[in-house]
């Protein structure tokens, strides 16, 4: 059967057979870092087109229509129009820094991508540490933006840089705690531990409220680390122009914009890898029959599906609700979401202690 | 009581979200609300809506009579200038003068589509139209005559 673990098997095997194991293991990661590359390219288009065709309809537009069949080639035209656009270097920036950022952010992105789990036995690093490894490295990118603000030399880039700054400090405890309900369910930081712990269901029915609560709390606050709307304060078109990205043109600004969306994919996979079981088909306890059907189902598609199904969510919230004010941002992480996150890991584990779930 | 309006936030927070992503899902969900007109490929079915304001027209009927006195209450009521009303004087056959108008001059370049000439006509005689493709290469093709060649005013409007 033709799935994404025997095409990896399939090639290890070839390259083995066929040169000695340092030059397989470094073809291995030239081909790992091309197909990264690869996904991030067809997911930066992709889900674009996604967001305008989504914000469209929520709009009661059309959205994209001209470029091929339902427009899917208006993001195509889109990259090309800024790959020949010229780059332009502020005179006053910092010439280094300014050119350095971007490509910190999307290296983050990247760095972010090793422990996913895109299907079963599919995963570039198996570590045991992988959720650690996750809300270590995603809290990285806030480095890249301050650092873009910074080098802009423009009151616009700087003051969206520091609300980024402020706002991502402050989410990722809410976000690390809401992860942290799931590794004390699962007893494990690895994921694909915590895949394989959701064989007889997924941990969002089987941990029922508490697992519920951190979702919500988890969906909110990678929303806000995102820097998407309702939380877009670093961008704010309406207040700082562009935020962070004002200074930058041609594909620097494509960069960034990659990476926010990169990053979008990223936390929705994760999200569903540790709610909604990753791979893993939907499975209902010991009904076997009705498991075995599921079983059928490839798993990288219940993967994908599930990771479209909660970036739609966070489409969903970004053309529905109105911008916070700062205020209103910090007062939501450190009056509401703080202390309910904490009072639902103090009740998953009393959950997980008592054995009080399925 | 502090708990319980605590409570009460993050339940008022939440309902209303959920009020408004309900409306933006049935939005989502009910392609036929979609009110994009793609025009030039549409323009026979175009469907434009019903208090959208394109220019002034003087109503004519088949018997190319209109109901404007000449009274030039819409030339009063204008804030730019748009309308300029030049009379003339019929007389009837019993040697008795008339008033009626000569030109109705209409400066679409000026006009802001306020509607109040349209409020201000006792006879309703002029309407906004709903045409809206006025783009013309001279700018002058813009000052119109509303009244046409040979009009008279309708039996029976004072």
């Amino acid at each position: 059967m033709l799935s994404l673990e025997n095409i990896t098997r399939i090639i290890h095997e070839w390259l083995n057979s066929h040169f000695n194991p340092a030059i397989a293991l470094d073809t291995e990661f030239v081909l790992v870092g091309v197909a990264s590359i690869t996904l991030f390219a067809l997911l930066g288009l992709s889900l674009v087109w996604m967001e305008r065709k989504v914000a469209a309809v929520m709009q009661i537009r059309l959205g994209p229509n001209r470029v091929g069949p339902k427009g899917i080639f208006q993001t195509t035209a889109d990259t090309l129009k800024l790959l020949m656009k010229e780059g332009l270097v502020p005179d006053g920036a910092d010439k280094f820094l300014f050119n350095l950022a971007p490509f910190i952010v999307m290296i983050v992105a990247m760095l972010i991508l090793a422990p996913i789990a895109f299907a079963k036995n599919f995963q570039i690093w198996d570590i045991n540490i992988g959720v650690l490894y996750l809300s270590a490295i995603s809290s990285l990118s806030v480095i890249g933006i301050l650092m873009a603000g910074w080098a802009s030399n423009s009151k616009y880039s700087l003051l969206g840089a520091m609300r980024s700054g402020a706002q991502i400090v402050s989410y990722e405890l809410s976000a690390g705690l809401s992860v942290l309900s799931i590794v004390v369910l699962t007893g494990s930081l690895s994921i694909k531990d915590i895949i394989l712990s959701q064989q007889n269901g997924w941990w969002i029915f089987k941990a029922h409220i508490p697992a519920l609560i951190s979702f919500i709390i988890f969906i909110i606050a990678v929303t806000a680390e995102t820097n998407r709307a309702p939380f877009d304060m670093a961008e704010a078109e309406s207040e700082l122009t562009a935020g962070f990205h004002t200074e930058y043109s041609g594909m620097r600004f494509a960069l960034f914009f990659l990476a926010e969306y990169i990053n979008i994919f990223i936390v929705c996979a994760i999200g569903a890898t540790l709610f909604f079981g990753g791979w893993m088909p939907l499975h209902i306890g010991s009904w076997q029959a009705f498991n075995h059907i599921m079983d059928y189902i490839p798993s990288s598609i219940w993967f994908l599906g599930k990771t479209i199904g909660l970036i739609f969510l966070i489409m969903w919230f970004r053309w529905t609700f109105p911008r916070l004010r700062i205020d209103q941002l910090l007062n939501l992480e450190w009056k509401y979401l703080l202390p309910i996150s904490m009072f639902n890991l103090l009740l998953t584990s009393l959950v997980a202690i008592m054995g009080w779930y399925f | 009581m502090f708990l319980k309006d605590y409570i009460k936030d993050v339940y008022g927070a939440v309902s209303s979200l959920l009020k408004g992503m309900r409306m933006t899902g049935y939005y989502f969900t009910h392609h036929k609300e979609i009110i994009t007109e793609q025009y030039p490929d549409n323009r026979e079915t175009l469907k434009i809506a019903d208090r959208f304001r394109g220019e002034v027209v003087l109503l004519h009927d088949e018997n190319n009579e209109h109901a404007c006195t000449g009274c030039s209450a819409c030339e009063i009521a204008c804030p730019n200038g748009t309308i300029k009303i030049i009379n003339k004087f019929d007389i009837s056959p019993e040697g008795k003068k008339k008033k009626a108008i000569d030109t109705f001059v209409y400066h679409l370049e000026l006009c802001t589509m306020c509607n109040l000439c349209i409020e201000a006509c006792p006879t309703d005689a002029i309407k906004m139209a709903q045409t809206f493709e006025h783009s013309v290469y001279d700018r002058s093709k813009l000052t119109k005559k509303l009244n046409n060649e040979g009009s008279k005013l309708r039996e029976g409007i004072e």
